[in-house]
């Protein structure tokens, strides 16, 4: 794709002005790094509080064609428990296809208003495909309507907090989360406590026109800098988040994919959705591979795509995602493996550029996760 | 005598050893560094051979032999401090020395000025 048919987000000019090195990305032109570099990008994010362009990623809103609650459509292809979400609050979440294998991860919010209506994030390289899924399965029921005239921005750090709430105190109410909205330099953005840095922080849907000064006024503050997508990725991958379409794809579970949490409690009873005879068949008994941990011993990171092999030498998975952990000092990784080396501190070796370099399965997160939950969930 | 090439790499030429090294240019391009793989010593290499890889926090990248030769030294401080790539990429981040297996191979590369040239018009 030529860099004349990449999409611009409505900070396109604010990055290339502020050094970014704009990079293809899902269909646009987005910033991997800016002049302070991908390290200190990552751990200005972990001490401060980076601000992110996220308006690449899909944006809309899901309403039920009846009046009905549009959540117990949208649960017939997603495993979690989402008619019981209040208004304000939002959930992780999967959409499965019949297989039960994940087409992507998304966030879905419950709105104050319309009510009932259902505020729903999906990431940028899926979205023409989750829309074209929603339509396709539940086009009877459901309305998706994408935002096609908001940004979306995430303010991720210690900081993040501090910042917000000195252009709007209601921010400082919010507990991971949860979302609402909040008028921020005189405009109507919708705001949530989340994101996907392992930092506490916050995610901003802010009409495209308003996009450019909001920005502006959170750089202002000097516990603020812009954070481009290869800290994005590395502060993720630390905190052992998955990244679709890598860490899990159309062919793994919420089982292998090691993301169980995101199946609720009743709905693995009732076992009422996409998929669900393969999924509870491999809750009961396991994935034949799953995601694990991997913990290079040496210095050497092994990137998506390494070969695992046992200790033989035999080929028993790939790594999925991988490279250096500015925070935690070292190569992490994360990749799929038989169930019998699932077990943290299992010895593997990785072959990186044909040699074995050897390694662990271990448990994530590797960094800390930060959240500022109100209670324990 | 220093000379440059294409590929960005330096080589600070003594008697028929070079230690080679790669440009400011190429680390900042590069960005942090976070890990250099060393070829060993004794090893020989053609022109172009793959001898050297330098990951960043986003990337790894080949090194190629800027010439012909044997390998007579690596520099272990890497190991310890991949950093130096960035920090002292003309002289304590060189990456391995190499014993010249036919100097006129120095002739195609660039001085200096002929560098600056290059990297000015890229």
């Amino acid at each position: 794709m030529s860099d004349e048919t990449l999409l611009k987000t409505p900070l396109y000019d604010m990055h290339v002005a502020a050094g970014g090195k704009m990079v293809p990305f899902a269909g646009y032109a987005m910033p991997v790094q800016y002049p302070l570099g991908i390290m200190k990008e990552h751990e200005f994010c972990r001490e401060k509080a980076g601000l992110f362009d996220v308006s690449h990623m899909g944006q809309c809103y899901i309403h039920s064609k009846d009046g009905s609650d549009p959540a117990a459509a949208i649960e017939k292809i997603m495993p979690g428990a989402l008619q019981v979400l209040k208004p304000g609050k939002m959930r992780y979440t999967l959409l499965l296809n019949d297989e039960g294998g994940i087409e992507d991860d998304l966030m879905v919010t419950r709105t104050h208003e319309p009510e009932g209506t259902l505020y729903v994030v999906v990431n940028a390289a899926c979205k023409d495909k989750d829309y074209d899924i929603l339509e396709e399965k539940l086009g009877h029921l459901i309305t998706v309507e994408p935002l096609e005239d908001r940004a979306l921005i995430a303010l991720q750090g210690p900081k993040a907090e501090e910042v917000l709430a000195s252009l709007a105190p209601d921010a400082a109410e919010l507990g991971f989360m949860e979302a609402t909205a909040i008028t921020l330099e005189g405009v109507v953005c919708w705001v949530s406590r989340s994101g996907y840095t392992g930092e506490d922080g916050y995610e901003i849907s802010v009409p495209e026109s308003e996009a450019q000064a909001l920005c502006n006024r959170l750089l202002a503050s000097d516990d603020v800098e812009w954070i481009g997508l290869g800290a994005r990725d590395s502060l993720r991958l630390e905190v052992g988040l998955c990244l679709s379409g890598h860490d899990f794809d159309a062919s793994v579970t919420p089982v292998g994919a090691n993301v169980t949490f995101a199946i609720g409690k009743k709905r693995r009873e009732d076992g009422d959705f996409a998929g669900a005879d393969r999924i509870l068949k491999e809750l009961a008994e396991g994935a034949a591979n799953s995601r694990v941990g991997i913990l290079p011993a040496g210095r050497a990171p092994a990137r998506e795509g390494t070969i695992i092999a046992d200790m033989e030498g035999n080929e028993i998975g790939k790594i999925t995602s991988g490279g250096f952990g500015p925070t935690f000092g070292g190569p992490v990784a994360m990749g799929y493996v038989p169930q019998s080396f699932t077990e943290v501190g299992t010895e593997v070796q990785l072959l990186i550029r044909g040699k074995a370099h050897p390694a662990k399965v271990a448990a994530t997160p590797f960094v800390e996760q930060r959240y500022k939950r109100k209670q324990v969930s | 005598m220093i000379k440059f090439t294409e590929e960005h790499e330096w080589l600070e030429v003594d008697g028929d050893v070079a230690t080679v090294g790669i440009t400011d240019y190429a680390q900042n391009a590069l960005g942090d560094v976070v890990f250099v793989e060393l070829p060993e010593v004794g090893a020989t290499y053609e022109k172009g051979d793959e001898v050297a890889v330098v990951e960043s926090v986003k990337a790894a990248s080949e090194v190629y032999a800027p010439l012909a030769g044997e390998i007579t030294e690596v520099n272990e401080a890497l190991e310890g401090e991949p950093a130096l790539v960035n920090s002292a990429a003309m002289d304590g981040g060189w990456f391995f020395k190499i014993k010249i297996a036919d100097k006129g191979e120095l002739d195609d590369m660039m001085d200096e000025t002929a560098y600056a040239e290059f990297v000015e018009g890229l």
